[in-house]
């Protein structure tokens, strides 16, 4: 397991944000590696039509991120810096963009579904003096951030050990092994006793392993809310009190936004923990005065930011009946995730609830009150319920919050299916069992554990085998 | 004390290890020495008559493509040839034989002498000589001295081997053989670090007292294999083994006597193979298992000896009757020798380089059991590397290493010298993380050229193999560029092939990738020449195998990228204060060649290795700034 590992850290390309994250600045984004080049090339688009690596490199080309469905991502000029004419000495693609926290982390994403990792602490660098660009004084200070990265990662990974995601990325990871140990056995033993394993079996057995994973995956959407925050839009037309509503959702926990590291100070305005679900309002990026500017989204400005929103909170008057431009925002938010709140239901008595459209009757709706706060606890116990399901109580749930954990176990279910397919296939055992231990090498990546002293361990300790 | 002669290699041991060094260090033109206990017990099987198996066959394919001579051997004096594992790929069948134990004996001991420059001698080492850390030679009981370049140790089981047989125990090595029990001393005097390792056999019983009506007959198979690609053998007469199973009143006898076991009672020291245990250890381990399943086989073609594999004892001998003779067939069985389990000293193979040179001690290198494994094959596989390596050295030539991706050589010995081993190691296919590219089928392709290289593969063999892989090549290309055209008479042969239409575009080789299309009914549709057996086989392998194969091939390529930044031997891991101390112990014990090795160390973490990476190029860039 180590020894992949270490061949996996050496070769794989990576990627990161290479500038400050703020706003108003250009934001870079480098990728560097073998793979840099095709990275770039899948989620770089040149206004010219042309590929990157048509242009001479170190050609700031002008063009546009696509997101996997081939919407733009963000404006930007992108530069192919062949190996070793880089800062890494490897072939390396860099993306400047507007520098918004959201486009810089899009473009990650995107950077890392065609390919790369994320970049370590210090790796560039690293990769640059092992690659003979940087000088020999700076070679120290490079072994020190590796040292103190192997320190906090040991301390991580102590904390994970207690966790719930380890001890269930370890249970996943024993069926599938209890899988790979039999065909082992089966295959180094022909002519012990062993129960020979089926195709059948083999599939049952990987599709339990197939769903765990798959599961855990799924969950990686709460840990990516955990790690990025939920992206909630307060749309509503002005003077439904979403200001105030706003007001008291900031008074929550401030002291506990602090801790979205790197991060700037405008930004954090804008990322608030609620029942310990973190939000961040969508398109008020760079808006210092968000109350103001929150009171001030009409049906226009609605529309626009919904796109980009996870949740759409919708405020309603409570003592007023409900207008047109009430149903038309209504209308806005039909077949999207929302939640009605009537506010300044302490002023009560027109009954906005019952006069909502036929197609909300049943919608989430909470009334509360934003002056005095009464209804604020059945909002955020909805919210954690959104966010973190029914059947679970907050805490108690497992969450792939690591980007690296995720690729991981992408990289698991990839191989899983690979294997999958193997065997219905009934491609021989040598042949399934690549898969199958690869996909034992990336859960055990999550846990540490090593597959191969496992096996012949696990082979002796279960089978009675020998002359 | 004084000279009798000199030489350039001496290999002390002639078992399975022994014979293979001594031969391929007179091949490569070494004056050569190859002392044995007894002349009447050259490559003796001390235990089980039969030879490969998984990941063994493929050794003794590896051995036997580098030039060496356990397969021709086993292929002579086979009784019973059987592929194992057919229906699990070609990665892991394997070819296993029962062997005429005396006769393999016969084989290899006519081979050895009839050796040009090796010397054959019945003779005790007691001593091995150093001078300024370097071997010069090795002196016997009888006081007679013999000078050396390189001494190569395969001393098996011997080192104060000592025999137990329930309550009894004695000094004595198998078979009633003498033990070596100086040299182990002489070994500790000159800084060698010693485990002791324990291993066992069970009793051999008279073929004409066994009931064959209640056993289940094991035939070998029809078809006629051999392990060497230059083998001669084209008949043999098979002789079949018989399978039966213990019982409850077996399992009931043996708990009844437990206390008598010297693997129980405490008498036995020695680490066991846990894949190798014994009968009793497996009623105590998988209590709940209602029977055990026995082989008994043939020792060979001129003795009644039966081995019964799988009930290895070191019970008394009377026990070992009684619970013997619960089984069915066995009832009336006469035993001829007990079962007994033996303990013996190893060498710790961690002190040992990639070539099986010792790091302390210039020109001595180790081989087999000597070296903590367990196995003929595995032992063959370290002797044949031994010889050639002692060779190398003497005439200053850079080692011969196997890299994991080469050959099952190569891991086996990458294993040892970098993790060592804590009981003895067998050699399994799941230890090859490139199992793929390892086949028994393509050791010829994957090492005949290396063998050629050092020397070992004499023309005749080379000749074949090179006309092996023209055709191969040829045929690939060939079926690769003559595309299938999809019309009607296509149509037809397809059909009678039993497989679906082809798309336009698609090549012979294409279609070969198909489950249900051999190259044998492809010939017969599409007028292609026959083809050796071995070779269409090959050509069905690559063609349908080849996803999978480049699969692995790339991350052999990665892992190459680590193996190949080297690691300079003078480096003091304990200045390198990043690293963890863990880690700068481990490193300072094992001096691994490259970083690909060093990953591989159990306790060097993924962060261990950057700081390593980063200490090189600094040195590299002080170095390149002197200069």
């Amino acid at each position: 397991m180590q020894e992949e590992l270490i061949k996996q850290e050496q070769e794989e390309t990576i990627s990161a944000v290479c500038t400050a994250l703020g706003e108003g600045a250009i934001g870079i984004i480098r990728v560097s590696g073998e793979k840099a080049l095709a990275v770039g090339e899948q989620i770089f688009k040149a206004a010219s039509g042309k590929k990157l690596a048509a242009y001479v490199p170190n050609t700031l080309v002008y063009g546009h991120v696509l997101d996997t469905d081939g919407s733009i991502v963000d404006e930007v000029m992108a530069v192919y810096m062949k190996a070793p004419h880089s800062y890494t000495a490897e072939d390396v693609v860099e993306i400047q963009c507007h520098g918004g926290v959201r486009s810089l982390q899009k473009i990650l994403t995107l950077s890392y579904v065609a390919g790369a990792r994320p970049a370590e602490p210090g790796e560039f660098t690293k990769r640059a003096f092992l690659n003979g660009r940087i000088d020999l004084v700076q070679a120290e200070a490079v072994m020190d951030i590796i040292k103190s990265r192997s320190d906090a990662a040991l301390k991580v990974a102590m904390r994970q050990q207690e966790g719930q995601l380890s001890k269930q990325v370890h249970g996943l990871r024993r069926e599938l092994l209890d899988v790979i140990v039999n065909l082992e056995a089966v295959i180094d033993y022909p002519e012990d006793d062993i129960e020979e394993i089926t195709f059948g079996n083999v599939l049952t057995e990987v599709n339990k392993t197939v769903g765990g994973v798959k599961k855990l995956l799924e969950n990686a959407h709460t840990g990516k809310i955990l790690r990025e925050g939920l992206k909630v839009a307060i749309i509503g037309k002005p003077n439904v009190g979403k200001s105030s509503f706003l007001n008291f959702l900031l008074k929550e926990d401030r002291a506990i936004v602090s801790e979205f590291a790197g991060t700037t100070r405008d930004v954090i305005e804008e990322q608030f923990l609620l029942g310990g679900v973190p939000l961040v309002l969508a398109d008020t990026a760079g808006i210092r005065d968000t109350e103001d500017y929150v009171e001030r989204i009409g049906v226009e400005k609605s529309r626009r930011i919904l796109s980009e929103a996870e949740l759409a909170i919708v405020v309603l008057d409570g003592s007023q009946p409900l207008a047109d431009e009430d149903r038309e925002i209504l209308e806005l938010v039909k077949g999207r995730r929302y939640v009605i709140i009537i506010n300044k239901s302490d002023l009560g008595s027109a009954d906005v609830k019952a006069d909502l459209p036929e197609a909300f009757k049943t919608a989430p709706v909470i009334e509360l009150s934003a002056k005095t706060g009464e209804g604020f606890e059945a909002f955020t116990e909805w919210l954690q319920k959104f966010v973190y399901g029914d059947d679970r109580h907050l805490g108690d749930g497992i969450y792939v919050q690591n980007a690296r954990h995720e690729r991981l176990l992408q990289n698991a279910l990839a191989s899983m299916n690979d294997a999958l397919a193997a065997a219905e296939a009934h491609l021989p055992y040598d042949c399934i069992m690549i898969d199958l231990r690869n996909a034992a090498e990336y859960l055990g990546e999550i846990t540490g554990d090593a597959v191969r002293d496992e096996i012949i361990n696990e082979i002796f300790s279960k089978f009675c085998i020998g002359k | 004390m004084y000279i009798t002669d000199s030489y350039d290699v001496i290999v002390v041991g002639a078992g399975h290890a022994g014979v293979e060094a001594a031969l391929a260090a007179a091949r490569l033109g070494g004056k050569t020495l190859l002392a044995t206990l007894s002349m009447d017990n050259i490559a003796l099987m001390p235990c089980n008559p039969s030879v490969g198996g998984p990941a063994k066959g493929h050794l003794v394919r590896e051995i036997d493509a580098l030039g060496g001579e356990m397969g021709l051997a086993a292929d002579k004096a086979c009784i019973q040839m059987r592929l194992l594992n057919t229906g699990k790929g070609y990665a892991v069948q394997a070819l296993r034989a029962q062997e005429d134990k005396p006769f393999y004996h016969t084989i290899m001991k006519q081979t050895v002498e009839n050796q040009d420059r090796l010397d054959v001698k019945q003779l005790m080492i007691d001593k091995l000589l150093v001078s300024n850390w370097e071997v010069v030679g090795v002196e016997a009981e009888t006081g007679e001295v013999f000078e050396a370049k390189c001494v190569i140790l395969a001393t098996g089981t011997y080192l104060r081997a000592r025999i137990v047989y329930g309550q009894v125990n004695y000094e004595s090595g198998p078979n009633g053989l003498r033990s070596a029990n100086k040299l182990s001393l002489s070994l500790l005097e000159n800084g060698l670090e010693l485990m002791r390792f324990k291993t066992g056999t069970p009793a051999r019983i008279d073929a004409r007292s066994l009931d064959y009506d209640k056993m289940e007959i094991q035939n070998g198979d029809a078809a006629l294999r051999n392990f060497s690609f230059i083998s001669e053998v084209t008949e043999r007469s098979q002789v079949p083994c018989w399978l039966t199973y213990t019982n409850e009143k077996t399992h009931q006898i043996i708990r009844d006597n437990l206390h008598l076991s010297g693997m129980f009672n405490g008498m036995i020291e020695g680490v066991g193979p846990r894949y190798c245990p014994s009968i009793e250890s497996k009623i105590v381990r998988f209590a709940n298992k209602e029977r055990h399943q026995l082989f008994i086989e043939p020792e060979g073609l001129r003795t009644n000896e039966m081995y019964v594999q799988g009930m290895s004892s070191s019970l008394p001998a009377d026990v070992q009757l009684k619970f013997m003779q619960t089984i069915p067939g066995l009832e009336h069985c006469r035993m001829m020798r007990a079962g007994y389990a033996i303990d013996y000293d190893c060498l710790d193979p961690l002190q040992l380089k990639a070539s099986l040179e010792h790091k302390g001690i210039s020109g001595l290198f180790s081989a087999g059991q000597s070296n903590g494994t367990s196995g003929y094959e595995e032992a063959a596989a370290q002797g044949l590397m031994a010889g050639i390596n002692a060779m190398r050295k003497i005439n200053g030539q850079p080692p011969f290493i196997l890299g994991r991706n080469d050959a099952y050589i190569g891991v086996l010995i990458d294993d040892l010298v970098t993790k060592g081993t804590n009981e003895p190691y067998r050699m399994m296919t799941s230890r090859a993380e490139y199992r793929l590219l390892l086949r028994q089928d393509n050791a010829d392709l994957r090492l005949t050229e290396k063998g050629r290289q050092v020397g070992l593969v004499d023309d005749e063999r080379y000749e074949k193999f090179t006309a092996k892989r023209t055709l191969l090549e040829r045929t690939i290309h060939q079926l690769g560029t003559t595309n299938v055209p999809p019309n009607a008479e296509t149509e037809q042969k397809l059909q009678n092939m039993g497989t679906a239409p082809v798309r336009p575009g698609m090549t012979l080789l294409d279609l070969l990738r198909r489950g249900e299309v051999t190259y044998g009914n492809m010939a017969a549709e599409f007028d292609l020449p026959e083809l050796p057996e071995v070779v269409a086989e090959q050509t069905e392998i690559f063609a349908k195998y080849e996803g999978y194969i480049n699969k692995q091939k790339q991350e052999v390529e990665r892992a190459l990228k680590l193996e190949n930044k080297l690691i300079p031997q003078n480096i003091d891991y304990h200045a390198i204060k990043e690293l963890s101390s863990e880690a700068a112990e481990k490193l300072d014990k094992i001096r691994p060649v490259s970083i690909g090795q060093a990953s591989r160390i159990s306790g060097v973490s993924p962060a261990d290795i950057n700081v390593l990476m980063i200490v090189l190029e600094v040195k590299r860039r002080k170095e390149q700034d002197h200069d």
